[in-house]
């Protein structure tokens, strides 16, 4: 990649470069120390998954994913992230036309409330739930008489998955509607653009890489949230066992190939994420307000 | 409602042409209230309803001092291993141009896309003692896996990209020219990093700290395959809940998790005012 900083860089004066940037051996040990970092605590980890989930051989991993539990744990996890990133974008575009294109009283709390998902651990996102829906919940008995079932079920499972990923699309949108301002909203409807036509043809366009990017998190995070979903779940196999629980349950068979094969499937998705995030930020960075920061 | 003034010249919100307030805003708090607010209030209630002796009874329980001590030490070990590491990979990253760049600055993100159980149990295989990494620190009789050792490690690996991601900006905000001045007016390589470049990256690097430090806390999914998960030794606070919730001890779950709340909030509280004394000290 052609960069014009890197000539600054360069020592153009030996005593003068001495002060701006560091001596070479202090360079060369920093990024030493920066590979050695990234290497042991991120690529390593990344190696042993898949290391582990092909230490049998190629038919072993198959044969691991194609039983019908994992497959049934496949299933459910595309069908949770199915329904809460959608709930989750619509939440996410209204707060942040609420938020970026108006002035209103509250604003600045509405905004801190909307990033607590962030701040609670994940496993107590799980347990308010069973709080609520639980048999000693508040809402358990009235559920049990009506034959509602929540808890130790999907919605149960949708419900603490939408708590954890509450933020993701919000808080990429509210910056970038922020920074994009009102004029093309105003002069779209001067021009006689309805509300409707405003927001489809004017305001999602401007912000659909930014919305992508959010969603692209969301999503990551919906798939592999594993504390909050595992206090909700009741781990019933082949029925509330999502892909990170399944994992969980493998490995705590000693199935260790088999659970390297189930999590070898999330790591690739993580994998796909960062390519499709890293492009978005490369080719969209400027239509994407937060890209740093997450 | 929405435009109603209360009072001469306080108006709600602000005119605009602009349509869908109500709609949109209202949208928006009916799902935040019944997704987030509503069950975090159940949370509270409950705990309220415990009896303040009852509650204290709980969280003065020694293994839940313990289990409490542990998820903040080691969250807080984590945190400033992150800041130190986490700081010069930002720097690395920011100042030096080196083939693969791009790759390793993406490479930063993976512990927010990688499922947290999938790191678990790939943090735990690699320190395990007949790991690849474990295997050459058992000679030295170093314990990674399931000891507290391998929570900090975990907390390491989730809590990396706040620190870098948070620091990594203000990095690229520096303007050179200003290491140029001090350079010409004779200042030397080091005290330019500690006159000039640290005190206007110290709120970023308190501000990843704190992130790293409240992911922490929290963090389950990671942990609980490498920690051994030992009451009294290595047992986190979440874990803990978890049990509780299990053994339909939903009292002991509620208050624990009422504690682990509290304290976060007092520490994100503490590190916004070390923050904004760190602006005014150095603006």
């Amino acid at each position: 990649m052609a960069d014009p900083e890197i000539k600054s860089y360069e020592p153009y004066h030996e005593s003068l470069s001495a002060a701006v940037t560091e001596s070479r051996p202090v360079r060369a040990a920093l990024m030493i120390v920066a590979f050695a970092f990234l290497g042991v605590f991120l690529l390593l980890p990344l190696i042993v998954v898949f290391n582990e989930a092909f230490a049998k051989g190629i038919g072993t991993y198959t044969e691991a994913l194609a039983s019908p539990d994992t497959r049934s744990a496949i299933r459910l996890t595309l069908l949770v992230a199915a329904i809460s990133v959608p709930l989750n974008i619509v939440f996410g575009i209204s707060a942040a036309w609420a938020i970026a294109k108006f002035e209103f009283t509250g604003k600045a709390f509405l905004t801190t409330l909307i990033d607590l998902p962030f701040s609670v651990s994940p496993v107590i996102s799980g347990l308010v739930y069973v709080l609520l829906f639980g048999a000693q919940g508040l809402l358990g008995a009235w559920l049990k008489a009506h034959g509602i079932v929540i808890l130790f079920a999907v919605p149960g499972i949708v419900l603490a998955t939408i708590f954890v990923t509450f933020p993701f699309v919000a808080r990429e949108l509210i910056p970038l509607m922020q920074e994009q301002g009102n004029g093309d909203e105003e002069a779209a409807l001067s021009l006689g653009a309805n509300g409707s036509q405003t927001f489809w043809y004017v305001t999602l366009p401007n912000v659909k890489w930014g919305l992508l990017y959010g969603v692209l998190l969301c999503n990551a995070r919906a798939m592999g949230e594993f504390g909050a979903v595992s206090v909700v779940s009741g781990h019933i196999r082949g029925l509330t066992n999502t892909m990170p629980l399944h994992v969980e349950i493998l490995y705590n068979e000693y199935n260790a190939v088999a659970a390297f094969a189930v999590a070898s499937l999330l790591a690739g998705l993580a994998l796909v994420t960062l390519v499709l995030k890293t492009l978005l930020e490369m080719r969209y960075g400027a239509e994407i307000a937060a890209v740093r920061g997450h | 409602m929405t435009t109603a003034p209360a009072q001469a010249g306080w108006r709600f919100r602000q005119p605009s042409v602009i349509p869908g307030f109500g709609l949109m805003l209202g949208f928006s708090l009916a799902y935040l209230t019944l997704i987030i607010l509503i069950p975090l209030s159940g949370l509270v209630w409950r705990s309220a309803a415990l009896g303040w002796a009852d509650f204290w009874a709980i969280v003065i329980d020694r293994r839940t001092i313990n289990a409490l001590g542990i998820s903040f030490g080691a969250a807080f070990a984590a945190a400033v291993v992150n800041v130190v590491f986490g700081t010069i990979v930002a720097w690395v990253l920011v100042r030096y141009r080196f083939p693969g760049r791009r790759i390793a600055d993406a490479m930063v993100d993976l512990p927010f896309a990688l499922p947290t159980a999938v790191a678990g149990i790939a943090l735990t295989t690699l320190y395990a003692p007949n790991g690849w990494i474990g295997k050459l620190l058992m000679p030295l009789g170093i314990k990674v896996a399931y000891t507290p050792l391998g929570i900090v490690i975990a907390l390491v690996f989730i809590g990396l990209p706040f620190v870098v991601r948070t620091v990594q900006p203000i990095m690229e905000e520096i303007d050179k020219e200003v290491e140029e001045v001090a350079a010409t007016l004779g200042a030397s390589r080091f005290q330019i990093i500690t006159r000039i470049l640290f005190p206007g990256l110290a709120p970023a690097i308190i501000t990843g700290f704190a992130l790293a430090f409240a992911r922490g806390v929290g963090e389950y999914g990671s942990v609980i395959f490498i920690a051994g998960n030992l009451p009294y030794k290595s047992e986190i606070a979440p874990l803990l809940i978890v049990i509780r919730l299990e053994e339909y001890n939903y009292p002991a779950a509620t208050a624990i998790a009422t504690i682990m709340l509290a304290l976060s909030f007092v520490m994100l509280l503490v590190v916004n005012l070390v923050q904004s004394w760190s602006r005014k000290r150095y603006g």
